[in-house]
């Protein structure tokens, strides 16, 4: 296990605070803080997701389903009852953790090829669900209207305040997700992860911490639906659907899955490569895609996280 | 003379014939518009033939000398029918690019996810979707003031198919659509329509845009008995439904198709299940069989020859919006320049009976969409070809 | 046009759900044989079968050969882009893991769909009928001929398959690999060898599939997807590793589909058959037909 040091965290932070100011100084990427708004968003599911495959082992393609829930409920409850935002946020995380919990539970039989087939069925109904009940949700053609977040009258209105408010978010859920793996959860999460038998005889109660993490991950990505629901002010299914949910698949394999700075990494290349970096390419696209993920995952099996290890055993030569 | 200087004065002299042939083509500046079209992922037969008409467009434009003297540059981003991705590259549009004004996009998804942005960074935004929310405030009941629209509405298109369903004493039908949001918002439309047209909707089914057998959902209808079908989708679902509909001898029952199904290439895909369907179309599908005293004959004669001319392949009717919100720009810009401003309010005063490829428009303070019903045409396909229907 | 009846319905839906549901089996056997070798669930079979629909109307319709000679030079084409897939995605990694596996099998698949795209444009493609396209009555359901070419590829691949499995010496050798992959190696079969049969044999069947359902629903690009993730629900709800499972998970989902919509809501015709796999799965987590032992995966 990788000890997550301090010192890489403050490091880390003090770029992306400065990042702003920094691309607003060089044209060619002032956009980009936009862009690594939603990197922010992503990050915040993909530290909970490399958490639940990475540390408890359990393989998850339908986390598209939670962040979706956490969008829609926020949005259906700001929309329809004018509610304030961030109590909707709040009942929204209540009612994913709930759906999590009930989906898990009886999930923690399935193994392996059993549980993705699972988790892709769930997200799947989950999907179908937002684009049928009309009513409800808008059906296809989304919701829009949603208002935006505002603090005691500061309004998150402009690209860079959402920027600090998400990312503000995303230190909290890492330095909260870091603490847990060096606590005794986390002792308790690598013994699993490690050797089931093991662990089981030495009196951890596996099925406990599967469904905490599972829980967890998707409380997580609730938060960045809700977030994202408000940033656009617009939602529609097509944005959590399976294709997403492979995606995130996708952040967590780059990005290296044992390492929690894994899950920023893949989230911050997927997104950078798929809305901006690809653009190059034209019609070569979405080849050039699939050549770069194919490479990545013969060539680095842990990920970009794994590089500084590769690049030690070198070193050491 | 060694063979080296040979070769360095050659080069210099093709140089210089090249800048002396080349045509003289000295912009005073640039005029920059963005585009937003979904040319991959599920929207693609919408976006891929609307960016390939405003690139034909635009080339027109600048090979005639521009407008006003300034070149056209049109900056086109693939939104890959991705509402986020949408966002992003309107914003990058706007700030990065500084565009005066932003065609498309090309879904009404994609187009409401940035709807608040062109009200906030107040830039102009001339849609190629089709949903009546984009030109509608529910809170104020009136057009977005930034956004326009060129698509005739699917109001519009099931009024079209009502009235001539009226025509024949038709009045109990089966409705079956795509769940996507093409397909969503014609079945709302049509629902929300039939009392109107005193129309009674036995059946109404559903089905995925990937489907490869829509057997069961016509069987259902079938067990219905109704006196006619309408399907609401694009994609190769519209043809399958033909066929399926012609296998379970259904063919007595007359059969609509929505404006999606506007391709010689779909007729001809459907193996003759389709001969005897009708379906709305905008002028510019049908543009040989439009009288020669139409006031669209011209453009949309123009339109079809060009396209063919340049891409070996017909024109598709979703291209069509693309020309006709990229031509209402050009005018703007023609009269007052690129300030965003100025062109807002030139689209929402001046844009009246400009004749395109969809219908004709007449934009005002209190309509963003500019058409009416007749800008629909019914057609038939008789023979494997399209005719008009009576 | 006659009345239906209503058990003229019901029994439209049920030829209809196992006329579809032949489909997704075919997908799902191309997943076992795989899964069986390897214990990889290959993401791009879905895409096996796009290609052979396409590949097969280049050969048939762009360069004009005849069926019986355009359907073998689409089966061994798509054959040679299985091997690819393995030689290229699979066999360069070096430390396995099921996620990885999983990765590289989804990085293929959009490797593949990216290039169809790129040769084959978004547009759908046709493909004539075998024997033409009057539907056949049967009790007062109809059935498309072409039908009855996908059903009847499928009884004969899952015949072939079983005698090869069961009675052939390398088939023995492969599911040998899949048991326990050292001791197979230990008896001197070449493991990496029968994998890239696994892979060959698996495109193989995916082309089948695609060339006998493009008459029927046309061919594009993205189609892929779709009938990959009903197939692998297929061969989950059969159990993993067995062809009789893919078989009746094939066609039960084909009939819930089927009756679903018709019966109950068109537009869940989708989620009924997921739900139903998920009740299946908590009763017995290792499918219907699936043995326990299959289910000590190793972990990510």
């Amino acid at each position: 296990m990788i000890r997550i040091g301090k010192l890489p965290i403050a490091v880390f932070a003090l770029c992306i605070i400065i990042f702003p100011w920094l691309a607003r100084q060089i044209t060619a990427i002032s956009h980009y803080t936009d862009i690594m708004v939603f990197v922010g968003i992503y990050c915040l599911i993909t530290i909970g997701l490399s958490l639940l495959m990475g540390y408890a082992g359990q393989i998850s393609i339908g986390h598209a389903a939670f962040y979706g829930i956490g969008a829609y409920v926020s949005a259906i409850l700001t929309t329809r009852y004018g509610l304030n935002p961030w109590f909707c946020m709040f009942i929204a995380v209540l009612i994913t953790g709930g759906i999590a919990f009930l989906v898990g539970a009886p999930s923690l039989k399935l193994k392996g090829h059993y549980l993705a087939m699972a988790t892709l069925a769930f997200g799947v109904i989950v999907y179908i669900i937002f684009n049928e009940e009309a009513a409800w949700t808008g059906g296809p053609d989304g919701m829009s209207g949603i208002p935006g977040l505002s603090l005691f009258g500061f309004e998150f209105d402009s690209i860079e305040r959402y920027y600090y408010l998400v990312w503000g978010f995303v230190f909290s859920a890492f330095i909260f997700t870091v603490n847990l793996i060096q606590s005794g959860t986390g002792r308790a999460l690598r013994a699993i992860h490690a050797s089931e038998p093991a662990a089981n005889a030495m009196g951890v109660d596996i099925s406990r911490f599967k469904i905490l993490v599972f829980v967890y991950s998707a409380i997580l990505a609730s938060l960045a639906g809700s977030i994202y629901a408000h940033y656009l002010n617009f939602i529609n299914p097509s944005t959590f659907d399976l294709f997403f949910s492979i995606k995130l698949l996708i952040m967590i394999a780059l990005g290296g899955m044992y390492n929690i700075w894994g899950a920023i990494i893949g989230a911050g290349l997927i997104t950078f490569l798929s809305y901006e970096w690809l653009h190059y390419f034209k019609e070569f696209e979405v080849i050039v895609y699939g050549a770069i993920l194919l490479l990545v995952t013969i060539f680095l099996p842990k990920g970009l996280a794994g590089v500084p290890e590769i690049a030690k055993g070198w070193f050491r030569r | 003379m060694t063979f080296r200087k040979i070769a360095v004065l050659s080069t210099i002299c093709l140089f210089a014939i090249g800048l002396i042939a080349s045509p003289a083509l000295a912009f005073k500046g640039a005029y920059k518009v963005g585009a937003l079209f979904s040319v991959t992922g599920k929207w693609s037969f919408l976006g891929d033939p609307e960016k390939k008409t405003a690139e034909m467009m635009v080339e027109q434009i600048n090979n005639a000398g521009g407008i006003n003297g300034n070149k056209l540059e049109l900056i086109v981003y693939d939104t890959e029918g991705d509402a986020t991705k949408t966002n992003l590259a309107f914003k990058k549009l706007i700030t990065q690019d500084k565009v005066c004004a932003v065609i498309g996009p090309s879904g009404s998804g994609t187009t409401m996810a940035i709807v608040p942005v062109a009200e906030k960074y107040e830039v102009p935004l001339v849609s190629c979707a089709a949903s009546y929310k984009i030109v509608h405030d529910e809170k104020t009941g009136k057009p977005y003031k930034w956004v326009f629209k060129t698509p005739q509405t699917d109001t519009m298109a099931a009024e079209a198919i009502y009235t001539h369903m009226k025509k024949h004493g038709i009045s109990k039908i089966a409705i079956i659509s795509v769940t996507s949001g093409f397909g969503a918002s014609g079945r709302s439309e049509l629902i929300r329509l039939a009392p109107t047209y005193e129309m009674t909707i036995v059946a109404d089914e559903k089905y995925g845009g990937k489907d490869s057998d829509l057997t069961a959902q016509l069987t259902k209808i079938k067990g219905t008995a109704p006196q006619a079908i309408i399907n609401w989708s694009v994609g190769p679902t519209q043809v399958v439904v033909l066929r399926n509909y012609r296998d379970l001898g259904m063919v007595s029952i007359p059969f609509y198709q929505s404006h999606g199904f506007g391709s010689r290439k779909n007729i001809e895909l459907a193996a003759g299940a389709a001969e005897g369907v009708f379906c709305p179309l905008g002028s510019c599908n049908i543009a040989e069989l439009l009288p020669e005293n139409d006031p669209q004959k011209a453009v949309t004669m123009a339109y079809n020859k060009n396209y063919m001319a340049k891409y070996n392949e017909p024109l598709s009717s979703f291209g069509g919006h693309a020309w006709d919100a990229l031509n209402m720009v050009v005018k703007a810009l023609e009269n007052v320049g690129d300030d965003k401003a100025k062109i807002q309010s030139y689209l929402e005063n001046h844009i009246k009976g400009f004749v395109g490829q969809h219908g004709i428009f007449n934009y005002s303070a209190d309509d963003h969409n500019g058409l009416t019903k007749d800008a629909f045409n019914m057609v038939v396909v008789k023979d494997g070809d399209w005719a008009l229907a009576d | 046009m006659e009345k239906i009846t209503l058990a003229g319905q019901l029994f439209q839906y049920l030829i209809t759900g196992l006329t579809v549901g032949s489909i997704y089996a075919m997908v799902a056997v191309g997943f076992n044989i795989i899964y069986n070798v390897t214990e990889i669930i290959n993401f791009a079979q879905g895409e096996f079968v796009m290609l052979g629909g396409l590949i097969m109307v280049f050969f048939h319709v762009t360069v004009g050969l005849p069926l019986i000679l355009a359907f073998p030079a689409t089966v061994i084409l798509v054959t040679l882009v299985g091997i690819l897939l393995d030689r290229l995605a699979i066999n360069p990694i070096r430390q396995p893991t099921v996620l990885t596996l999983i990765i590289a099998t989804i990085a293929a698949s959009i490797l593949l769909k990216g290039t169809a795209m790129f040769i084959w444009g978004k547009d759908p493609y046709d493909l004539s009928a075998f024997s033409g396209r009057s539907p056949i009555s049967v009790f007062g359901a109809v059935i498309q001929p072409q039908y009855l070419w996908v059903i009847g590829f499928l009884i004969v691949i899952v015949i072939i398959l079983s005698i090869f499995f069961n009675r052939t010496i390398i088939g023995k050798a492969m599911s040998a690999c899949a048991d326990n992959p050292d001791a197979a190696s230990l008896v001197g079969i070449n493991v990496k060898q029968m994998i890239l049969l696994s892979f060959a044999l698996s495109a193989a069947i995916g082309a089948v599939a695609g060339i006998t359902v493009t008459p029927i629903s046309l061919m594009e690009y993205d189609r892929g997807a779709m009938l990959a993730v009903k197939g692998f629900g297929a061969a989950v709800l059969g159990g993993l590793g067995s062809f009789p499972g893919a078989i009746l998970g094939g066609l039960i989902i084909g009939a819930i589909e089927s009756f679903g919509a018709g019966l109950i809501s068109s537009g869940y015709k989708d989620a009924f058959a997921l739900i139903v796999l998920l009740v299946v799965l908590f009763f017995k987590p290792s499918g219907i037909l699936g043995s326990i032992e299959i289910s000590r995966i190793k972990r990510f």
